[in-house]
């Protein structure tokens, strides 16, 4: 639809080329074990290898049979069986028990694992243990990127974030500095990296290492710059309502793998259908980055041009009734499927988000992002509790208050956790404290203990030689201070304006012009500046962690191509539709075009659930 | 044989316990390959592995075929064929020794030669060549590859220390991780994930405050006292589901022959728990352990989650007249009056989602406070009554009018309308909108 800005904005890279490097590898490792085999996939790998091969690839390098990783026994005849596993400890456990198991029952067979993105020593160690190590081969498939449409592509790792916020652990940053190595030197050299966060910056020390250590062969750039940013560094934006359509689409009915599941309630009829969900949808690329109140206007006004281009046909002679089936027909019933699919998803979406109130729940988080109401919104959120409404949303509307609040007050805080164990239960104490750990939802401190304490964690941040005991610190200095950023950076538009959602001015279009999400607000600043510059009280809030390096080659390749206005953000942690639209918007501004690179899409649903510990 | 796209797509989304089968095979033919093949698969494997070690090229030790290393690993792999030719089929004595030659960290025997420091060490693992750990036996030395492995961020390799080097000297390793914070979360993690809750404990016994940051598990007095009220209503679950169990399966009770229950009470939520109560033991004396009234003491639930939980079920139930009771209060002079610690336009809510008559919604519609919601709500679940009695205080000819296009032709709403519409203006009376609902018992 109308949007203004520049026209100019150059062509994306090709990264078609990714899948064909990772099918390439994936045969070849095949073609490592001659013979017919029988292939176990482990489930969330199958969606991601769906999109880069098909059975018939697998077929033509003898996969025999494809099961599912199920941690039951076996069932396979096949004397050679392949995993195709992440690398966890429980999955190789698996499969020790069913190669210990065959061992019992006297059967002989081949063993091999494939890891992907890569091995771990640790779940080697689990086939060492287990006296199994060499009968049990292994190998490593390094299927690091997945493009998931033009300009997005995705590790595919949603463990990443509970792993290394949550756990603390860093098995996955090698990974990313691999992943961000790959795109190097397929299409960089970047001329510059900027990036901010504590895992940002080990894995852009992972990936400069790794640039190091081989040779790089000069090339022309396709990608200019680059910026790596935490997840952590903004919460709040993942844990909004999304309200643009993409966004939308994907809380409701959970976007997998750039494919989604319409149920019968949006098909209607009795069958469900999958549908891959981008660019090449002609539909859904013109209203994806629409707020969701201007989808209908949008789809209605299609529907009519569909049926007067269906209307042509009427008076037509035979010949050109013909030129119209061959060469229009195709194309209009194509359109005609995916119109009326997109328009029942609208109808599922109003019915449910009707149902829910979610005019009230919009309105209870923007007023905790203006600060306003406060009492009002606490009640909202403790009715919510009562009513035993939504154990993720309840949750959800808990850390936004906090955050927002810069956390609860110690009356406000326990009342809630109590009521939000009574209506959930008790197990979720772990829930409330992994969400501490993260600093999603805590109590405030008493006033001055906060001042002193937190000039102390300053002073630590700042020192680096004291950098074991930042760690030490790092939930505590996790503060929030989102009022002064907001203050600092415009996050929160005045709220007396209109605010046209047919005619965005910011990206604040994508929360109905009430908030500018934070991490895309950031990275339009830094892009602007060049740099850093000029943000250090915004920084100094965000706890640090902010960096900015050009690289070797940068000088002389800068300005020249339209590759400097290629810019590549990835996401440690996740990031969602939500943002992908807005970096649209910013690029369609200002004549760049963003690729965005996460460990995962994610949302406040996935977000919540990697916390919760009621499960464990 | 090709299968179609549909086909594929269509296999990739089933998790069926059978497998596709790309050739369908007589199933006796494939029964006697299977067993030909389990015969040759001993000779098989053996006489393969050397061909496999030849054409490994991408794995953990990645060192190039005819390098050096590699002819030593061919030398080692064809040394322990002589040996396993012996041992076949008894697999698992010889495995051990087997496993030794492909593990990339254990072949110290074979590269005696290498002498990388620390830092090289971590280096090498990292790009997955093979390295010597053993090499480093001195505590220092160990601490040192522990440090720099978490210099490197890279948590593979820190996890992979402290399970090659440090696990030896388990004690010690207590000690020498409280002061180095990222390599004892990768301890834990790793704990959590093979599930070793003997060290796990041990680690946690030390209570230390370090600790309570990365290990998730309550420890202030505050949250002890729920884990002591979960206790107790547990013990409440249990009486309850036993005693429920028999009245169910007696049929004496007639709420649960008209709504059997759906599930065991064991193990759910307390606020489920007093919804349940609510619904099967509502009018129980507050002494017995069933009794909603007697849970809300024990738990202390706050008035309001009370009141919403007695609403819900007792709407779930269509007894109107408990509602009645619960929201009516009286003052010191016997007058009665509608309290809510929610407000009205909630309880309309849960009223109307429960699909409660319209007369019932109408009472409480008119307890809405805020005039513009209760006309709203009026509106919305057709309580002309109330939307009549407003426009008529308001002396609102037009919106009476409009008003009357909404009403069914011929009820009794049009005609009071027409009444209102006819009759000569009136002084205004000075009325208020909840003496209405006032009534004096």
């Amino acid at each position: 639809m109308a949007h203004s800005g520049r026209r100019d904005s150059p062509e994306l890279p090709d990264f078609s080329l990714l899948k064909r490097l990772a099918r390439d590898q994936l045969i070849y490792l095949l073609e490592q074990l001659p013979g017919k085999k029988d292939l176990f996939i482990e489930a969330d790998l199958m969606s991601p290898l769906d999109r880069i091969a098909n059975v018939s690839t697998l077929k033509q390098h003898e996969v025999d049979k494809l099961y599912k990783v199920e941690y039951k026994p076996i069932i396979s005849t096949s004397d050679q069986v392949c995993f195709l596993i992440r690398p966890r400890i429980q999955t190789v456990k698996w499969i020790c028990d069913v190669a210990n198991a065959d061992k019992a029952a006297g059967k002989f067979r081949r063993y091999k694992i494939i890891f992907t993105p890569q091995k771990f020593y640790a779940c080697e160690a689990v086939l060492e243990e287990q006296g199994l190590f060499g009968d049990v081969t292994t190998d490593e498939w390094a299927f690091y990127l997945l493009p998931l449409d033009d300009d997005i592509i995705s590790l595919e790792l949603p463990e990443f974030f509970r792993d290394n916020f949550l756990a603390g652990d860093q098995r996955w940053v090698r990974t990313v500095g691999s992943a961000l190595h790959l795109l190097h030197s397929i299409y960089g050299p970047f001329s510059k990296i900027y990036g901010i966060g504590r895992c940002a910056k080990m894995a852009y020390e992972s990936w400069k290492e790794q640039v190091e250590e081989g040779d790089t062969k000069a090339r022309q750039a396709e990608i200019g710059n680059a910026f790596l940013i935490d997840r952590d560094v903004d919460y709040i934006t993942p844990l909004c309502s999304q309200v643009v359509y993409e966004g939308l689409v994907d809380d409701i009915f959970r976007i997998k793998c750039g494919c989604v599941e319409f149920g019968h309630d949006v098909t209607s009829s009795d069958k469900s259908v999958k549908v891959m969900l981008n660019s090449q949808d002609k539909v859904f690329s013109e209203i994806r980055n629409e707020h969701f109140s201007n989808v209908f206007s949008f789809l209605s006004q299609k529907a009519r041009n569909l049926q007067t281009a269906y209307d042509k046909r009427r008076g037509m002679d035979i010949k050109q009734m013909k030129t119209f089936v061959s060469e229009e027909l195709k194309g209009l019933k194509q359109e005609h499927r995916l119109l009326s699919l997109h328009i029942g998803a609208c109808e599922s979406i109003m019915k449910k988000k009707t149902k829910q109130d979610f005019q009230e729940l919009l309105k209870t988080e923007h007023s905790l992002l203006e600060g306003f109401e406060i009492r009002e919104c606490i009640s909202f959120i403790e009715e919510h509790i009562n009513r035993q409404v939504s154990m993720i949303e309840s949750l959800r509307l808990l850390c936004l208050l906090s955050i927002t609040e810069n956390g609860l007050l110690p009356k406000d805080f326990r009342a809630l956790k109590a009521q939000y164990l009574q209506s959930y239960g008790v197990d979720h104490l772990l829930t409330f404290a992994n969400l501490r750990q993260l600093g999603l939802l805590v109590e405030q401190q008493p006033g001055e203990t906060l001042t002193v304490m937190e000039s102390k964690v300053g002073k630590l941040v700042n020192d680096k030689t004291a950098g074991k005991l930042t760690d030490a610190f790092s939930s505590l200095a996790k503060k929030s201070h989102f009022r002064a950023l907001s203050r600092k950076l415009n996050l929160v538009p005045k709220s007396d304006e209109e605010y046209d959602l047919r005619v965005p001015r910011d990206m604040a279009y994508i929360f109905s012009g009430a908030y500018i999400p934070l991490s895309c607000k950031l990275i339009e600043q830094v892009l602007e500046r060049d740099s850093w510059t000029g943000l250090e009280e915004v920084t100094k809030l965000l706890n640090g962690h902010e960096f900015a390096f050009t690289g070797s080659n940068g000088a002389d390749l800068r300005a020249k191509s339209d590759a400097q206005r290629i810019i590549l953000v990835m996401f440690l942690g996740g990031c969602t539709f939500s943002e992908i639209s807005a970096l649209r918007f910013l690029g369609r501004e200002r004549g760049y075009k963003f690729i965005v690179v996460t460990t995962a899409i994610t949302n406040s649903s996935r977000l919540i659930e990697a916390l919760l510990g009621n499960k464990v | 044989m090709m299968k179609n796209k549909p086909d594929e797509e269509d296999y990739w989304n089933s998790s069926k316990f059978k497998a596709f089968t790309f050739d369908d095979e007589d199933d006796e033919f494939s029964r006697l390959k299977e067993s030909k093949q389990a015969v040759n698969s001993i000779r098989s494997l053996v006489e393969e592995e050397d061909d496999e070690d030849e054409v490994e090229k991408v794995s953990w030790s990645g060192e190039p075929v005819g390098s050096i290393s590699w002819s030593v690993r061919e030398t080692a792999a064809s040394n322990q064929k002589t040996q396993r030719e012996h041992a076949f089929p008894k697999i698992n004595a010889s495995s051990p020794s087997v496993s030794r030659s492909h593990s990339g960290y254990s072949l110290s025997s074979l590269f005696k030669g290498d002498d990388w420091s620390p830092e090289e060490t971590i280096h090498r693992m990292q790009q997955g060549k093979v390295v010597s750990l053993e090499r480093f036996r001195s505590l220092q030395d160990k601490l040192l590859l522990l440090d720099f492995s978490v210099r490197a961020h890279d948590g593979n390799i820190i996890t992979a220390v402290i399970l090659f080097t440090l696990t030896s000297i388990i004690r010690v390793l207590f000690r020498e991780l409280e002061s180095r914070q990222t390599a004892l979360r990768h301890f834990i993690h790793y704990l959590t994930e093979i599930r070793d809750h003997r060290l796990l404990l041990e680690l946690l016994s030390k209570r230390r405050d370090f600790l309570k940051s990365c290990l998730n598990l309550p420890f202030s007095p505050e949250e002890s006292a729920h884990v002591q009220d979960h206790y107790t209503l547990l013990e409440r679950q249990i009486i309850i589901e036993a005693t429920d169990r028999l009245a169910e399966h007696a049929g004496k009770v007639e709420i649960f022959q008209k709504f059997p229950r759906r599930a065991s009470i064991l193990n759910m939520p307390l606020i489920t728990t007093l919804y349940y109560c609510c619904f099967y033991h509502y009018n129980e004396p507050e002494g017995t352990y069933s009794s909603p009234l007697n849970i809300r003491h024990t738990f202390r639930i706050s008035e309001k989650q009370y009141f919403v939980t007695v609403l819900a079920a007792r709407a779930k139930l269509k007894a109107w007249s408990d509602l009645d009771a619960l929201f009516t209060s009286r003052n010191w002079l016997g007058f009665t009056k509608k309290k809510s610690p929610l407000s009205f336009h909630r309880v309309v809510d849960i009223l109307q989602k429960n699909s409660a008559p319209t007369q019932v919604l109408q009472e409480y519609v008119g307890l809405v406070d805020d005039a513009d919601l209760r006309i709203g709500l009026a509106q919305k679940h057709k309580c002309h009554d109330i939307v009549i009695n407003t426009y008529r205080d308001l002396k609102d000819r037009q919106l009476l009018l409009g008003y009357r296009g909404k009403v069914e032709r011929g009820s009794a709403e049009e005609r009071k309308i027409n009444d209102l519409l006819d009759s000569p203006v009136r002084k205004r009376r000075n009325y208020d909108h909840h003496h209405h609902y006032q009534h004096v018992t």
